[in-house]
């Protein structure tokens, strides 16, 4: 087996690999109670999904043009993943949203436990 | 495309885009947010750019993306700022007319879709006629390596200098309707003046979002001269690149502020810029009509003498031809010139009215209200003239 052959294989195991930490993320985001945890979920995914998804790419374009303009979209997701995840957390929280703090319930038929009310359930 | 094979994996993909297409059409037709329709239609333009992508249509994926999936969401977002993010409700009697036109409409495309050629169908008349020859001459008539430029630019730059007329135009139409914004940079009160995230929080929340901004801002106006100078070479142009240039100038806006984006690029340039693209794109036809040509002939942008002694000269034997190169890359900066300052234009139309809405409301609540609801409001702005 060659070189080239291995790093295809490992290429396309780490592509798979981040989309399946997408669809992770994916899941935490629709399973997480509130908008913090959520965005936690979603930001964290996003950013690790494809830098591993990107890692595996370049491994498999070998030395190229294209690996130069994988690292340049890893910047620009680097950078701006994790601000827009910032900005959104900034502007929950200067709306006044609260974290769920304390032990959590999944509570049957009441997905969004992020409003003042599953706050306070959530405390006791 | 072959049928007779329904399950091949092109097909598979094609089927997944479209229930995927499907499915978020479902949630902007039952959703009464319409903040979750607009950010949903951005998803959905997003979508059918990987289906463009596909089908190999590059150009018009990347203006899909830039103008589906970019401003048009900016500009609905600032939209509703201006009314209400929840759709009024609405009785199921008075939907029954609008919603039969609709279902009879999609009914009469479905039925003509039938008639339509396969995708690629070399004997169709798309690809037959006239689009035969744009492929066969392109090489030899224009030169440019991109055909959809050549076609865009030059076999139909009447059509694109329309185009061009009709930004212009409905930019005209937003700013009678909305004003220019420039309320914003004189009228208001001292204390209301910058309503940026200064105001917003007594620490500093947002020296993330200005970093990356610093950042990203000149990075992105780079990225938008590399799409309209490599437009003839692949896909890009002066349309996307103007929509680009315009996504950087409303990201300043909306980390620094309005008025500070409105004092570096003021309104009256934007609006004077985008009448001097159109200029700019016919006056190109009107010298080629000077030349002895006729109008957007760019074969005569320059006189036969003058152009046979340039180097490479196709009127001397060379391959280059020198007319249609710089045609082209004029016709795109006037196209550049109108798009981005046209949709700053509107952008500071739509922000500059939210900044008066906030004055109204800083009126209505004085002392300025550093209460959560407000910063609420202004920070969902994210600064859009908050």
């Amino acid at each position: 087996m060659s070189i080239e052959a291995v790093l295809h294989l490992v290429g396309w195991a780490l592509v798979l690999f981040g989309a399946l930490l997408a669809f992770l993320g994916a899941i935490g985001v629709m399973r997480f109670p509130d908008i913090y945890t959520r965005l936690h979920a979603a930001s964290i995914t996003d950013t690790g999904g494809a830098t591993v998804m990107l890692l595996g790419l370049a491994l498999i374009s070998g030395l190229t043009q294209e690996t130069g303009k994988l690292a340049i979209t890893w910047g620009l997701i680097m950078l701006t993943s994790p601000t827009a995840a910032h900005a959104l957390a900034n502007a929950a929280w200067s709306a006044g949203v609260q974290p769920v703090i304390g032990p959590y319930r999944i509570v049957k038929g009441k997905p969004d436990a992020g409003s003042p009310e599953a706050d306070g359930k959530g405390d006791a | 495309m072959d049928f007779a094979t329904p399950f091949d994996i092109n097909t598979a993909i094609n089927l997944g885009l479209l229930g995927i297409l499907l499915a978020i059409l479902g949630g902007i037709i039952t959703t009464r947010s319409l903040l979750a329709a607009i950010l949903l239609m951005s998803v959905y333009s997003l979508v059918s750019v990987v289906w463009l992508v596909i089908m190999d249509a590059v150009d018009v994926a990347f203006t899909e993306a830039v103008v589906g999936a970019g401003i048009s969401t900016i500009v609905l977002l600032g939209a509703i700022l201006l009314t209400r993010s929840e759709a009024l409700h609405i009785k199921w009697q008075d939907v029954i007319g609008p919603a039969a036109a609709v279902l009879a409409t999609g009914a009469l495309l479905l039925y003509a879709a039938i008639d339509l050629p396969a995708l690629g169908d070399p004997s169709s008349p798309a690809n037959a006629y006239v689009g035969r020859l744009y492929i066969e001459h392109t090489p030899h008539e224009i030169g440019v390596p991109n055909i959809v430029t050549a076609v865009l630019s030059s076999y139909r730059g009447f059509d694109t200098l329309g185009e061009t007329t009709v930004i212009f135009a409905a930019g005209i139409a937003v700013t009678i309707m909305l004003g220019f914004g420039e309320r914003s940079l004189s009228d208001l009160p001292a204390d209301v003046r910058a309503p940026n995230f200064d105001n917003l929080a007594e620490s500093d929340h947002h020296v993330i979002l200005r970093v990356a901004a610093k950042m990203l801002a000149p990075v992105t106006i780079l990225y938008a001269l590399y799409v309209q100078f490599h437009g003839d070479l692949g896909a890009g142009g002066g349309f996307q690149a103007g929509v680009v240039v315009a996504v950087a100038v409303i990201l300043h806006a909306l980390v620094f502020g309005l008025r500070d984006t409105m004092h570096a690029i003021r309104p009256e340039v934007t609006r004077g810029v985008s009448a001097v693209g159109v200029l700019i794109y016919a006056g190109v036809g009107v010298i080629g009509m000077l030349n002895g040509g006729v109008f957007l002939d760019y074969d005569h942008l320059f006189p036969v003498a003058f152009e046979s002694g340039l180097p490479g000269s196709h009127l001397s034997g060379g391959h280059h031809h020198w007319g249609q190169h710089f045609g082209i890359m004029f016709i795109e900066l006037g196209v550049l010139a109108t798009v981005s300052s046209t949709l700053i234009t509107v952008f500071y139309a739509f922000a500059g009215r939210s900044s008066d809405a906030e004055v109204d409301i800083h009126a209505a609540h004085a002392p300025p209200a550093a209460d959560a609801p407000m910063r609420a409001s202004g920070a969902a702005k994210g600064g859009a003239g908050a």
